[in-house]
This record gives structure tokens, sequence and C-alpha cells, in this order.
């Protein structure tokens, strides 16, 4: 079967990447640049027969995609940079009570109200899980409409997989962007069936009871006969995404000296520039980490180990650009070029191709 | 009934309760827990149901009844059975909450709820504090009550004036059913069991939203004893919150 092609802005390929990850409901806010996610949910979900419902606040919806959760469903919500802040009380109380959900979130300019165009100021407050609590969420990280379909569906995978929210962290550029979007079916390892799941006792199998809640081991459990039982259950599942779920494009890496390290939409613009680098003779290379948390650390620390330098394009005042620091372990020198170097001082502003280039040029001269 | 029916009836425990979760003497939270769990006996649900739990005291008596449940972060139990509702119709799906998880840190969820007209069921229990965190000003406590942090007793300039929420819940178009009760005599304990299961009836029905609120007494925060807890209610608590039905419909139109 030829598989299906349109014409799509990447917040609406959230949607329909949703559908392809099998999602039953989606709770949600407006803000922008998001608007369009919500407005396609609310056209296209009730008319498939399944959930829509506009919360009442951004507290709402997170709390509205624990309770979809808790009954088995699989969830969704998207957000930019305000709401996910109104957000983080109710994931850390998801990764306690171990449900699975997606929170897209389509970041914006901060602090505050901030800007209501494109930014990559969130990357810290993301990839460390957000909430109180010491957590950690695995976040995708889509460089264009196709990625947005992509990722959102293997989100859902991954939340089920892991009991454990999954963010796709996107921005406003991407959100607001029209490319060609290929509708995909993906076939996922399968999974157990969600047992644990609340459906009233008399439609679950053992016909026991099922107890959710945010403090196991401190409400002594069966599984957690304490508190610290709990947490290192956490710990491991933790260090089992980070052994296995590490994700990244290497482009033009192998004999690069200068790596260039970029997600989202910026790491377009380190493609092209990485491309007219080459044309001028120069050996660079980009590192795209898809998943900014766990963070391929190793891919970093093996060029550094190798003798190369590195670029970390980000447009922000530099927060990615910490973790690869760590990574390299002090081996390969880290520059940064970040948003003071968009083509306009405004919120509209971006990096481009050219500003990159000349960076590179004057790093391996 | 045989005679070890009619006993386990009067003073036994009703099967769904499980395993006590320990309260202070006189504290009527497990009571209202009790008086759920009779109802949903009665209507054959329990292996039906979703219980979502506030944060606080009132939520004890649920921990570890015989019912599929979850605990909500505090004030967010309207959300997440809003979302359980909607994904599970069948399901009879009701939230326990303070008066201080429901109208305090909770009321946007509540009125969330409130103005989507979702179809689950709210239990309030209105001990006209905080409870579980040493007996604070809540929006229910009476102008004059001493708590712990209106030392000089609630006043308008400070703490405004109480909250009237059975009464709020039934301006919703979209709510089907509203009742306060109190469990101060036999005779109010049962009026207050048959708004319960009026309530989960309007649920079962399809109709909209039901809620009930509870005044429940909570002696320690009070600085009374259980029995002078009943006086007070009888004599200060339902001058403020009348007790009765504010909303009965077999239909919303
Ligand atoms: C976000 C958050 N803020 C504060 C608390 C602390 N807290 C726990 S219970 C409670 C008050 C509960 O009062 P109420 O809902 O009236 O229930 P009661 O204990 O009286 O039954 C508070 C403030 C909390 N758990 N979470
Ligand atoms: S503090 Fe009050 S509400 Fe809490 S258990 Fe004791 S009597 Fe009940």
């Amino acid at each position: 079967m030829m598989a299906e092609k349109m014409l799509v802005q990447g917040n609406e390929a959230v949607g329909w990447g949703a559908l392809s990850g099998g999602c039953d409901a989606f709770f949600g806010y407006p803000i922008t640049p998001q608007n369009e996610i919500t407005d396609w949910f609310a056209r296209e979900f009730p008319e498939r027969g399944k959930v829509f419902v506009q919360s009442q606040s951004e507290t709402g919806s997170i709390n509205m995609l624990c309770g979809g959760a808790a009954v088995g469903f699989r969830v969704i919500t998207s957000t930019s940079s305000p709401g996910w802040g109104l957000m983080q009380e109710g994931l850390s109380q998801i990764v306690a009570t171990e449900l699975p959900c997606v929170v897209v979130m389509v970041q914006r300019g901060g602090p505050g109200a901030g800007s209501i165009r494109h930014a990559q100021m969130d990357y810290t407050c993301v990839t460390r899980g957000g909430g109180p609590g010491g957590y950690n969420n695995i976040v995708l990280a889509p460089s264009s409409v196709q990625e947005n379909h992509d990722f959102v569906a293997l989100a859902f995978h991954l939340a089920d997989k892991y009991r454990n929210p999954v963010v796709v962290l996107t921005d406003g550029l991407i959100g607001q962007m029209v490319e060609s979007l290929e509708i995909r079916s993906f076939d996922f390892e399968p999974l157990p069936e969600k047992e644990w799941a609340l459906r009233g006792r008399d439609e679950q199998k053992d016909k026991v009871r099922r107890f959710l809640h945010n403090a196991p081991g401190i409400l002594p459990m069966p599984l957690y006969p304490n508190y610290i039982s709990f947490l290192k259950h956490l710990e491991e599942k933790y260090h089992k995404m980070a052994e296995i779920e590490v994700r990244y494009e290497a482009y033009h890496v192998e004999d690069a000296d200068l790596v260039l390290v970029a997600y989202g939409y910026p790491s377009r613009s380190c493609k092209r520039a990485v491309r007219m680098a080459r044309d001028e003779g120069l050996k660079v290379g980009l590192i795209r980490p898809i998943t900014l948390w766990p963070f391929p650390h190793q891919a970093i620390k093996n060029k550094a180990i190798a003798g190369s330098i590195f670029l970390v394009v980000e447009d922000s005042q530099g927060q990615m650009v910490e973790d690869v620091r760590i990574a390299s372990e002090n081996r390969g020198a880290v520059h940064f070029l970040g948003m003071w170097a968009r083509h306009l001082p405004t919120d509209g502003g971006m990096i481009m191709p050219g500003i990159v280039l000349k960076e590179i040029r004057r790093l391996l001269s | 009934m045989s005679a070890t029916e009619t006993k386990q009836k009067v003073v036994g425990k009703p099967a769904l309760a499980g395993f006590p979760f320990p309260s202070c003497p006189g504290c009527q939270h497990p009571v209202v827990g009790r008086m759920v769990f009779e109802v949903v006996e009665e209507l054959g649900l329990g292996g039906k149901t979703i219980v979502v739990i506030g944060v606080g005291c009132h939520g004890g008596p649920m921990f570890f009844a015989n019912i599929d449940a979850i605990l909500a972060p505090h004030g967010r139990a309207p959300d997440i059975a809003t979302a359980a509702k909607r994904l599970r119709p069948d399901a009879l799906v009701f939230t326990v909450q303070g008066d201080g998880d429901c109208v305090a840190i909770g009321a946007g969820p509540f009125i969330g709820a409130l103005t989507r007209g979702e179809k689950f069921t709210t239990i309030m229990c209105n001990n006209t504090n905080y409870g579980t965190t040493g007996g604070q000003l809540a929006p229910t406590t009476v102008m004059g009550q001493v708590t712990s942090t209106t030392p000089k007793g609630r006043s308008s300039e400070l703490g405004g004036y109480p909250i009237h929420t059975a009464e709020l819940a039934a301006t919703f178009r979209g709510t089907a059913y509203s009742a306060r009760g109190a469990l101060t005599t036999g005779a109010w304990y049962q009026r207050t069991k048959k708004f319960i299961r009026t309530a989960f009836e309007k649920q079962i029905n399809k109709v909209g939203f039901s809620f009930v609120e509870v005044i429940s007494a909570c002696p320690p925060n009070w600085h009374l004893t259980p029995v002078e807890c009943l006086e007070w209610i009888d004599e200060v608590a339902v001058k403020e919150f009348p007790l009765g039905e504010f909303k009965n419909l077999g239909e919303i139109t």
C-alpha cells in the first residue's frame, strides 16, 4: 500500500503522529505557538470516537493525563513554555505513580510570558525532569514536520514501555512550518497488557483491586515495601533508559575536526553549514541529539577522545552546551554559538546557516 | 435477616471497607467513608467503581478499601476523575475530597468540572479547617472560628467569608444533584446516606454532575470533645451551612 502523503504544518503533524501512535485521548489548554495542536485534536478526535477535553488550565491538562493514563489509555497533551511551568507538580506525581503519557512541549522564548515565537530556552528544565523530586523523562527532539509525527508515535511506545512520561520537545518554528508528511505505521516491539490500570475490580483478570498512588513505599505496597526500594526501582528504570534509548544522528562526523552539536531547528541551519564548509574543504560534521535525555554522551566523548573540538549551536543563552562540556570531559574545546547570533535582535530572529559557517571558518583558521 | 446479618449491618464493617486507616477519636471522615461503602455495596457496584482520593485526612478511609483507587495531587481529583469517567463511562467514578482540597487549592479543577458538566460524583467532607496540617483556616471556616492561622478567630478583613459549596455547585447548569448532610443524629445519618445514594444514581443514569457535602467533626483541631463537636455542628456549623438538597434534577435541559 502506498503511504499517504500530505502537506501539513508541524503542529498538525503532532496530531497525525498521535493517531499513528494509537492515542485515545487529548487534554489541553490553548497557548501560542501550539494552538493548531489543540485545534487539530478538537476537530479530528471526537469524530473518530476518541476523547478531546479542553482543560481549564495546564494543571488541569496534566492531571487529566494522569487520570486517563491511570485507567489504561494512551493520552497526550501539548503546551508551550508557561504551560510547561504549570504542569510540573502533576508531571512529578505521574512519575511517582508510574503512569505513561506523552507531553508535547512547543518551546517559546522566556522567561516569564516571554515571546510567542520559537526559542530553545527550556532545555535545562525539560531534560532535568522539571518538577520536584529528582526524576527523568525521555525527551525526544524533532527537527522536521515528519519527525514531529514519527517521534510522537514513538513517544507513546516508550512511555508504555517504561510506565513513565515522555516529552517531545519541539519549538515554535518546527510547529509553524509546513512540509510534506508521510503517515507511517510503526512496528514497535510488543508490550505487555496494562494489568496495573484501574478498570473497576470486575474488569481485572484476577478480580483484585488496583491502587495507584504517588507515594510508593511511604504507603507500603507488595512491590515496594519501603521508600528506598521504590527509589531504587526508579533509578534502575533510568539506568535502563540511559543504556538503550539514546538516539542521535551523526552527519559527516567520521573525519570531522570540528563537530557541531545542535537539536531542533538550529540543527537544520547546521546541516546546511556543514555542507557549505565541506565545499570549502573544511572537515566539519554534526551530532544531532534526538534524545536530549538520555543525552548521547558517548558519541561526543568518542569524538573528544579522537581529538575533535565542538561548536554547540543553540537558540538560547547556553543550556545544552553544558551537557556537551560534561560529555567531552574536558578533552576537546567546547565553543558556543547562541541566540546572540540571531539574524535579527527580535523574537523572530533565527540562527541562520551563514553565521554558523562564519564561526566554523573562524574556529578552523 | 438473620441475627448475625443484623449484627453485621449494625456494628460490623462494610465488606468494601478494608484495612482501617487510622484517624483521631471522634473524627467523622471514617463515617463518611463507611456510608459511601454501604451505598456502593447496596448498589452492587463495588467491582465497577473507581475512587479518586484527595489529599488530607478525608482520604484515609479510601486507601485500603476494596475498590480501584488512585491518589490525586492536592486539589486535582476532579481533573483525574474527568479523564477517568470520559474514558471509562460505564464505571462509577467519584472523588472524595476535603473542603480545603475541593474549594481552596482545588477550586480551579472543581469549577472546571462543574462548568463542563462532568458526569462523576464528588463527596466533600467539610470539617471547616485543614485537618491534616494542623487545623488552619479553610474557605469553609466559620466567622470567629479559631484556627492555627486565625488565632483570634476568622475575621472578614483577614479571611473573608465562608464559601457555600453545595449551594455553589447547584448553580451550575451541568449539575444534576447537590446536597449537604451531617452526621449528628441517626436521622441525619440516614438522610445523608440517601443523599449519597441519590448522587450516585444521578451518575448511573448519566444525568450530570452530582455533589454531596458532609459536615464532619474534627475534635483535635476544633479543641472540643467528640460530643461537644456534635453540639457545635448543630448550634454553629449548620447555621452557616444549612442541610438539605439544593438541586435534584431527573434531566438537564
Ligand atoms: C501542593 C500541596 N500543598 C500543600 C499540601 C499540604 N496539605 C496536605 S493536606 C492539606 C489540607 C487538607 O485539608 P482538607 O482538604 O480540608 O482535608 P482534611 O485534612 O481536613 O480532611 C494540606 C494543605 C500538599 N500535600 N500539597
Ligand atoms: S485531624 Fe481532624 S480530620 Fe484529621 S483525622 Fe484528626 S479529626 Fe479527622
